[in-house]
């Protein structure tokens, strides 16, 4: 594939670019921030993204959707990330969708049309600890009537008491840090023995511990096979990982273009502060490294797309790029702007705010650059 | 089977019956590189071998005009024949400044007559070039250069000095900045090229910090060069200079010392597991490493369509230097004692040593990285100040 856009990728960016500066633009982040919503996103929003085509843009046209992969995905991401536009749209439309294409028919049925109508939101309840460790999950699961039990704590479940449907990772075989005996489970949000404590994260958005005592449920809850569960989880945590990192590039793009536009328009000692070497070299070393973010991502997605066996390194490498870049983008920015940057009313802080919470979703840069030296062989 | 798809395979049955099995392994020194020109002595029959098929198919520079010695390639299947070539480790025929550099300001710039008499010779392998550019008074601020062509009417008389001119001592033709306008600062300079046989030309070797003394000073007393060697107008060769610099940078930002994916970690993963820390370098450098390959594919592709910013390539350029050494320098800490051996068969001659040490030149010659990101900051960024 050629390392380019396509016309069609490009106008999809083009309207998502359109509509998330017009309809969700940091403005709007704000007002949910200061109204204190519950949720940390408006339905009315994630509804106009359904209108867009955006929710349904990995579901396959079979299932109703739109049948695109993890570029355009990115793209609508990208968008996002740059405006700080909240919305269930990287959990519920990228990482579930990816888990749910695996899933058997009924399960599709029951949760797509939702998906493609703006009405359905779904948490992923993976993380079980303060740092990534999907193969260390010890969340149980035992057999009981037509099909399991579920016992365990979960969290950082991002937007989860919004949830309609949490996907749950727990173990029907095996140890803590294996990654065989695993199964992922579709959970209904009003299933007895489950309890949820929302709490809102630095950057506004609002995530769930999850309490699972006893929560029964049917066989056909399951989502893939019983045990096998790694497959999938694996294949939802890629496409969750390179979509963040795809966020992160908007982030980091979005911080970025703000922090040039400053040092072209402040002026100290006389001069527009862009005229000192001092910050053009580390502004152009910057742009560098997002420049190399944008390009792995769009590696790793295009892999992905193709089912290339190199697809998992790649997705590693992208987050973890992708992760350092949008990092380096937001401390620089707050640097540049000198004390302005510290201000709740100017944006930029809010760029850093979000890139902590991206950089640590699904796995931080030096997980990710742990499993590059794995994957490498060393 | 689409066109591209019959020409890898035909690519790939041509390579299979003509390259030798000889050059089909890694290069082990400069030694082994065919750089050739007029003194150039072969290493083996097989290099020869291989130098004669590949001029005769033209794939010494399979993208150049077939008029101009090359194969009339399409980028598309430049890239292919490249890949193909790797695949079976097939070494390059012929290595040349003549056609990294020269070779495309020629095709921009030169004459008909210049195209057909100088991009052939190059691509025959028959003339080595080298880069006269560099002063000692003038180096990232290059159109400070005062080396003087005094008009005689129908030729130069040229005098001056260059310094830091790779492979001088070993070059046939020389490609020169000369001021033919002292008025003019930017518009006046040519772009003139000459033997490095006449009269008033000598070249003084310069040793390098890794041992090597592969470029020169160079100095011309009186050198006589005739008008119809100027490539561009006269007084013009500014832009002929900055094109071709736009091509060097290209280059020297593909390079990656072994330049593929492949990660070195796991030839070195005995001492890696030992050193937490050392290991988690090299994953991060191997995340940078897959991050370029990726950056450097992207900007191809954006390249080939127009659609990169032509100042770019000082972006791939710096940041592929600064990979390259952080490259270097985590093969020498694994190397440890080893790596510091400078002579022994053991190691190889020194070859870690010498090549860390050569790399530190990356960021320097054709630019510095620091000329880089001015570069980068003012046509890319567009930041203010002069
Ligand atoms: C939490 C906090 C508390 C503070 N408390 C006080 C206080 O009590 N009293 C008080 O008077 N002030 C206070 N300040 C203000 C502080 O001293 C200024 O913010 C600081 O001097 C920087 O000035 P500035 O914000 O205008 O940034 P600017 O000067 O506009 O700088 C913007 C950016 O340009 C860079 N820059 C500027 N000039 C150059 C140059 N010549 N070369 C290279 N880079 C350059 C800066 O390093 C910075 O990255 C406080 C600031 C903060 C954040
Ligand atoms: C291995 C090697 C091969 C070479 N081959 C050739 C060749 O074949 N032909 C040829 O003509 N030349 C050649 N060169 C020369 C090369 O192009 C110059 O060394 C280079 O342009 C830098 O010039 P300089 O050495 O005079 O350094 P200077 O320009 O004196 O630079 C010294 C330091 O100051 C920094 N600096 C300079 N200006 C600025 C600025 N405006 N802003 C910030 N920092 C600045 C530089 O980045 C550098 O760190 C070669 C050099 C090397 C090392």
């Amino acid at each position: 594939m050629a390392m380019t856009l396509n016309d069609d990728q490009n106008m999809l960016r083009d309207s998502a670019r359109d509509f998330m500066a017009s309809e969700a633009p940091v403005t709007h982040f704000r007002k949910f921030r200061d109204m204190g919503c519950k949720d940390g996103f408006s339905h009315d929003l994630w509804k106009q993204f359904a209108e867009m085509g955006f929710t349904g843009i990995l579901i396959p046209e079979a299932d109703g959707g739109m049948g695109m992969g993890q570029i355009e995905a990115g793209i609508v991401l990208e968008e996002i990330g740059r405006n700080l536009s909240p919305s269930p749209f990287l959990t519920t439309s990228v990482a579930a969708v990816e888990a749910l294409k695996m899933a058997d028919k009924a399960m599709r049925d029951r949760w797509f049309p939702g998906i493609l109508a703006g009405e359905t939101v779904i948490g992923i309840a993976i993380e079980e600890g303060v740092k990534h460790r999907p193969e260390k999950i010890a969340c149980v699961a035992t057999r009981s009537g037509n099909g399991f039990k579920l016992t365990g704590q979960k969290q950082f479940v991002v937007q989860g008491a919004s949830s309609d449907m949490l996907i749950v990772a727990a173990r029907t075989a095996g140890a803590a840090g294996e990654t065989d005996g695993l199964t992922l489970f579709a959970v209904d949000k009003d299933a007895a023995g489950l309890s949820m404590e929302a709490t809102r994260l630095l950057d506004s958005a609002v995530a769930a511990h999850v309490q699972l005592d006893g929560v029964q449920v049917d066989a056909d809850a399951i989502i893939g096979e019983v045990d096998g569960g790694w497959t999938v989880l694996s294949k939802m945590l890629d496409a969750g990982r390179v979509g963040a990192a795809a966020e992160m590039v908007g982030v980091g793009t979005g911080a970025m273009d703000m922090t040039f536009d400053y040092l072209k328009t402040r002026k100290q000692f006389d001069r527009v502060i862009g005229e000192f070497q001092a910050l053009q070299h580390r502004a152009a070393h910057l742009y560098g490294e997002m420049e190399g973010a944008r390009s792995i991502v769009l590696k790793a997605q295009s892999l992905m797309d193709e089912g290339h066996a190199k697809a998992e390194l790649y997705v590693a490498a992208a987050k973890a790029k992708a992760g350092l870049a949008c990092n380096l983008s937001v401390r620089e920015g707050v640097q540049m702007h000198g004390g302005i940057g510290m201000t709740d009313e100017y944006d930029i802080g809010l760029y850093m705010k979000r890139d902590r919470s991206l950089n640590e979703f699904f796995g931080d840069a030096y997980y990710h650059a742990d499993r590059v030296a794995t994957m490498n062989g060393y | 089977m689409s066109d591209l798809e019959t020409f890898r395979t035909e690519a790939r049955a041509w390579l299979e019956e003509n390259c030798p099995a000889e050059m089909r392994t890694p290069a082990k020194g400069d030694d082994d590189v065919c750089w050739g020109g007029r003194n150039f002595v072969f290493q083996s029959e097989a290099q020869k071998l291989w130098l004669e098929r590949c001029v005769a198919k033209g794939y010494t520079v399979p993208d150049w005009p077939k008029a101009y010695g090359g194969a009339g390639l399409s980028p598309q299947e430049t890239k292919i024949l490249r890949q193909e070539m790797a695949k079976l480790g097939c070494r390059s025929p012929l290595n040349s400044f003549g056609i990294w550099m020269l070779g495309p300001a020629l095709l921009k710039f030169g004459t008909e007559e210049q195209k057909v008499h100088y991009m052939g010779q190059i691509a025959r392998g028959e003339i080595r070039w080298c880069q006269g550019y560099s002063e000692p008074g003038s180096g990232s601020d290059l159109v400070s250069m005062q080396t003087f062509g005094e008009d005689k009417g129908d030729h130069w008389v040229v005098n001056g000095q260059k310094i830091w001119t790779s492979y001088a001592d070993k070059a046939d033709w020389i490609f020169c900045l000369v001021r033919t306008d002292k008025a003019n600062k930017y518009h006046g300079i040519s772009f003139l090229l000459f033997d490095m046989e006449t009269a008033g030309v000598t070249t003084k070797p310069i040793k390098l910090i890794s041992g090597n003394s592969p470029f020169c000073e160079t100095f011309f007393d009186n050198v006589v060069v005739p008008k119809d060697q100027v490539v561009g107008e006269i007084n013009r060769g500014w832009d002929v200079a900055k094109y071709l610099l736009g091509h060097e940078r290209e280059m020297i930002s593909g390079m990656g010392g072994d330049g593929g994916v492949t990660s070195i970690g796991a030839a070195m993963k005995a001492t890696l597991s030992e050193e937490p820390v050392l290991r988690a370098q090299m994953a991060l450098f191997d995340v940078d490493n897959l991050t370029f390959r990726a950056h450097g594919e992207r900007f191809m592709d954006e390249w080939k369509t127009g659609k990169a910013h032509p100042a770019y390539s000082n972006l791939m350029k710096y940041v592929g230097t600064e990979l390259n050494k952080k490259r270097n320098e985590l093969v020498m800490s694994i190397g440890g004692s080893q790596a510091l051996e400078w002579e022994s068969e053991r190691a190889n001659g020194g070859s870690k040593a010498r090549n860390w040490l050569r790399t530190k030149a990356n960021s320097i010659e054709g630019g510095t990285s620091e000329v880089m990101l001015n570069v980068v900051s003012k046509r890319i960024l567009e930041m203010p100040g002069g």
